[in-house]
């Protein structure tokens, strides 16, 4: 269980001695135990639901108490397959001859403990020191390499950032002055209806982490950054990090939102994630370089999960699960989508030698495998049947439907259609047919396999979405304080 | 009022000068150090609400200790990049620098 938390920081603090080759070898173990690790915790909570952990049996609020339960062991699963798989990819992708290379796989467990202390997080404080581990060690990640331009996005995106967790901070500090307690499920026990010092920090929270998330208008500083980092980094960034922002701020909604929130926030947030819907797509359609393509269609992926925020407030019981269910399918089956996007496009860029749409004339030609990846987990993020994206989408449907807020099916549909036109404008500049004979640069094959393999999990979510909502949803023990004592 | 809340309030305060200078600063570091400005500012309030009721709380104080060694870890990364990028461009500000991707 600490296992989780501490591999990571062990393997960041061990692989900071190595070189990037020995970091190499040393890394994938650490991917391979993290892997069974998580699964086995997995089976755990689908066996026996459930629990809450304090870390070496310090309670709260001074020790880490951590809560495991179908979501957050999920999101553990998720993080584990998508991590290891960014990082074998990296791991060939990468050019071992820098010297600045070594950096990678230290930033890349920080990131990873991060996540996962921010999915099994269960303060408030504590998910703060796990969302700022997050960001430092992505902007790290993003300015390896150092060039002027990828610094320049570094510090726009760290700026965004700390801002973005200074606000939040900020609530934390509201709510303890006014409660005394950092534990969400304690707030949630003695909040009232009416509580403006409670309100004003759910805001500041929520404004926030909207921020963090690259919510419309609030999204500039998100294509530069996951536009000129290196691939797999794009891939963690995108699938991964952007999502843990989100995850803190459905929490705290769905905890609190229904006596802090009111009718007017929740409907304005789910107008901006419409309009990030929008906005997004079609910058992704205009854009000239293929990972600016990537990155824009991200912004509009965030946007439905904004949908959560009217889709659960003051609705029946059964829609609001219904659409809980739908936004965390559409956070798993974005993040292997995407993850698988980003380095079918680095393979891609790396045949072409250009990072321009427009080179990539004969690709399909030459190269089916990576634009055959590149496309089935387009597939998926526009939300075509059998895929994860389909559920996600057809559940938010029916959640529209159900709580009579149809202005939300237009925008899924038309975030459908637009995302169609990105893709097939990725596709169609890759049928021209300008070079007769095979110039391009091959990658090996395990650069190939890696994307495939993720977007045809992007693509299988949607056939086993029942089983895996069946975890999402197993009944979590509130019992605060109790721990159960796990290896 | 007491003085824990005249702590509490002049937090508000200082969170209020360091946003400004953070939305309306160019020079990078002018707007690290409003990142800090706006940093003490929510310790502060942290600390001094908290206090406010009840007498003395260890809590609070833990958490901004924590708080400091975080905002110390993300402004030495913000100087290392800040410099590294001032030496490859010589610009202080990210504003109008030829952008090289969009």
């Amino acid at each position: 269980m600490a296992g989780l938390l501490f591999t990571p920081l062990a393997w960041a603090a061990l692989s900071l001695l190595l070189d990037f080759r020995r970091g190499r070898w040393l890394s994938w173990l650490g991917m391979l135990i993290q892997v069974l690790v998580s699964l086995s915790l997995w089976f755990a909570v689908a066996g026996g639901g459930g629990f809450f952990y304090a870390l070496a049996g310090w309670e709260a609020p001074l020790g880490i108490a951590l809560r495991v339960d179908g979501l957050a062991v999920s999101f553990v699963l998720l993080t584990a397959a998508v991590a290891t798989a960014c990082g074998v990819h990296a791991g060939v992708y990468l050019d071992p001859g820098k010297s600045w290379q070594r950096y990678f796989w230290p930033l890349f467990w920080f990131l990873w403990a991060g996540l996962n202390g921010v999915w099994l997080g269960a303060d408030l404080f504590n998910l703060y020191v796990g969302l700022e581990l997050i960001s430092l060690a992505a902007v790290g990640l993003v300015a390896l390499g150092g060039e002027a331009a990828a610094l320049r996005a570094a510090l726009r995106y760290l700026f965004a950032a700390l801002l973005g967790s200074l606000a939040y901070l900020l609530g934390v500090a509201l709510l303890y002055g006014q409660f005394g307690t950092l534990s969400l499920t304690g707030i949630a026990g003695v909040v009232g209806a009416t509580e403006p010092a409670a309100a004003l920090a759910l805001l500041l929270m929520l404004a926030g982490l909207a921020l963090k998330t690259a919510l419309f208008p609030l999204h500039g500083w998100l294509p530069p950054a996951h536009g000129i980092a290196k691939s797999p980094v794009s891939a963690l960034l995108s699938g991964l990090v952007v999502k843990a922002s989100f995850y803190i701020a459905a929490r705290l909604w769905l905890e609190l939102g229904d006596r802090l929130g009111s009718q007017l926030l929740a409907q304005g947030l789910g107008a901006l994630g419409a309009a990030a819907v929008l906005w997004g797509s079609w910058r992704a359609f205009r854009q000239p370089y293929l990972k600016q393509v990537v990155a824009y269609s991200s912004v509009a992926q965030i946007g439905y999960l904004f949908l959560l925020f009217p889709l659960t407030y003051a609705v029946a019981e059964p829609v609001s699960r219904l659409a809980q269910q739908g936004i965390t399918l559409q956070v798993i089956s974005h993040a292997l989508a995407k993850a698988a996007m980003f380095l079918a496009a680095g393979n891609l860029i790396l045949s072409v030698r250009s990072k321009r749409v427009d080179a990539l004339g004969g690709v399909s030609h030459f190269l089916p495998f990576s634009l055959f990846s590149f496309g089935l987990a387009g597939v998926s993020l526009m939300g075509m049947p059998p895929t994860g994206g389909f559920a996600a989408k057809w559940l938010l449907l029916q959640a529209s439907l159900a709580s009579g807020q149809w202005w939300w099916i237009a925008v899924l549909l038309l975030g459908g259609v637009l995302a169609a036109a990105y893709v097939f404008r990725i596709y169609r500049a890759s049928f021209l047919e300008d070079s007769v004979s095979d110039d391009f640069y091959h990658p090996p094959k395990t650069l190939e396999a890696i994307p495939m393999i993720l977007a045809l999990l992007a693509l299988g979510l949607g056939l086993v979405a029942e089983p895996v909502l069946s975890v999402l949803a197993l009944p979590f023990e509130v019992a605060a304080g109790v721990t159960a004592v796990q290896p | 009022m007491s003085p824990d809340l005249l702590y509490a309030l002049a937090g508000v305060g200082l969170c209020g000068i360091g946003l400004a200078g953070f939305l309306l600063l160019d020079h990078l570091l002018r707007r690290l150090l409003a990142f800090n400005l706006l940093g003490s500012g929510v310790f502060l309030v942290l600390v001094g609400l908290a206090q406010h009721r009840g007498g003395p709380d260890p809590v609070p104080q833990a958490l901004v200790l924590t708080g400091i060694v975080v905002a110390i870890a993300a402004t030495a990364l913000a100087i290392v990049l800040i410099r590294r990028y001032f030496h490859l461009t010589g610009r202080t500000s990210l504003a109008d620098a030829g952008d090289g991707q969009s």
